[in-house]
């Protein structure tokens, strides 16, 4: 559900594409261009295969802290039908990170690893996770705006070149768009509530506004990752392409909703047929990738605790299964399940 | 599975590739894979990951290290011999247009 231009603010140098101009790259190009997909026992330029490495496990990271904002919401959902429908959500985004992390270890990382570099800061994910969710609103806001962005984002993902991401991301596209509509569903109930349920509605959409619009990453001016992820079809739109998307067709739900855009600069562009927003205050967005955000610490410490605490698990599910294989060999009931 | 059993809580668990029917009279199709302890373990997490609405009604698990595979590399070799056999098409063959049911 959740990336943001994941390949855009990746901590290692951008990879510098195949030099060689080899036989091989060359080849590669050329099913690229041709629109077939490549497969994890394929030749592929290191570059290609390091970059998606980068993606796909940002992307696997972000929906595993994805869960923790939302998380927080369980024991208070309003009513059990909203709890049911939040913890199904947050199944689902669990759910997602695993097919990302399995998509990731086709090319050569370990699960290990990749967890290791969640978990040791290493590794980056969503910004839009760094963010506190103080209301119930914001569990709605969050399934609105910001499944909506990353919907927007994953979307043309599904046409990446890279089979196992691509097929991936087809399954978590399909499963997106409850989220969204139950997000609504939450602003649209609080948007026609009480005074009081109204202006929580508003607090929600000024906090989650313009987080979302950077969802998208920088403007394509700063983005230095875009033209070479476009040549290897691993992204299909630019940021910006895709953030006016998202604002063309939030804006109008919005005002369904009675709600304001918090921002004075917004304005229907009559000439362009798009909504033009003011400017967007990038030195946040860099301050909260750079781990400065309100909720980055806590977000690390809560998966941290969660690795521990679950340690026990680990370890009794493995000695479990070394118990049982030892059986099996010895000739007890070794059932062989047949489909 | 050694390297579980050296260091339970921290080496990767077995990868198995996970197979899904989706409903009485269609195969099982490849869909995914996940990390499991053991082969029980692993199709209740397939179930988990990859069933959430509903999509199936069997589950098959596999080691993925006991697929034996073919090699792109050599894929070209390999299916080589079917290339130049057009006449295992039915197109191949004319056929008058008068005659009919063939």
């Amino acid at each position: 559900m959740y990336t943001q231009a994941l390949d855009t603010h990746g901590r290692e140098p951008v990879p510098a594409p195949a030099a060689d101009g080899s036989e091989a790259a060359a080849r590669f190009q050329a099913r690229i261009d041709a629109e077939e997909k490549i497969e994890p026992k394929d030749w592929m330029p290191d570059a290609y295969r390091q970059t998606l490495i980068r993606q796909i496990s940002q992307h696997a990271h972000s929906e595993i802290v994805g869960m923790l904002p939302e998380g927080n919401w369980i024991t208070r959902a309003p009513t059990l039908r909203r709890k049911a429908v939040l913890i199904a959500k947050v199944q689902d985004e669990g759910g997602h990170g695993m097919y990302l992390y399995s998509a990731a270890e086709t090319l050569g990382i370990s699960r290990a690893q990749m967890l290791e570099q969640l978990l040791s800061g290493a590794a980056k994910y969503s910004s839009i996770f760094n963010y506190p969710t103080l209301t119930w609103a914001d569990v709605g806001a969050i399934g609105w705006l910001v499944d909506g962005a990353a919907i927007m984002n994953q979307i043309p993902i599904c046409r990446c070149s890279y089979g196992p991401y691509a097929r991936a991301m087809v399954r978590i596209c399909k499963e997106e768009s409850f989220h969204q509509r139950q997000g609504f569903e939450i602003m649209l109930r609080l948007a026609q509530g009480s005074p009081a349920q109204r202006v929580m509605a508003q607090d929600a959409l000024d906090r989650w506004w313009w987080p979302s619009i950077m969802m998208f990453g920088p403007s394509d001016a700063d983005s230095k990752h875009t033209a070479q992820s476009m040549r290897w079809k691993i992204k299909r739109f630019s940021n910006d392409e895709l953030r006016q998307k998202f604002i063309d067709i939030t804006v109008p739900q919005a005002r369904f909703l009675g709600l304001t855009i918090p921002d004075p600069a917004l304005r229907w562009d009559e000439a362009l047929q798009h909504f033009v927003i003011g400017p967007i205050d990038w030195n946040e967005f860099h301050a909260v990738l750079k781990g400065n955000g309100p909720c980055n610490r806590e977000r690390l410490e809560a998966r941290r605790a969660a690795h521990e605490a679950g340690a026990w698990v680990r370890a009794a599910a493995a000695a479990h299964a070394v118990k049982q294989a030892v059986r099996e060999r010895a000739g007890s009931a070794g059932q062989a399940r047949q489909a | 599975m050694t390297d579980a059993t050296r260091d339970p809580s921290t080496a990767d668990w077995p990868l198995f590739e996970v197979f899904i029917r989706s409903r009485s009279g269609l195969e099982h199709k490849h869909v995914g894979s996940l990390h499991a302890a053991d082969a029980r373990m692993a199709v209740e997490h397939a179930r988990d990951v990859y069933t959430r609405r509903q999509e199936g009604v069997s589950i098959w698990v596999v080691r993925s290290v006991d697929i034996v595979a073919s090699d792109p590399e050599e894929a070209d070799a390999l299916f080589e011999p079917a290339r130049d056999k057009v006449y295992r098409h039915p197109t191949f063959y004319a056929i008058p247009d008068e005659v009919k049911n063939l």
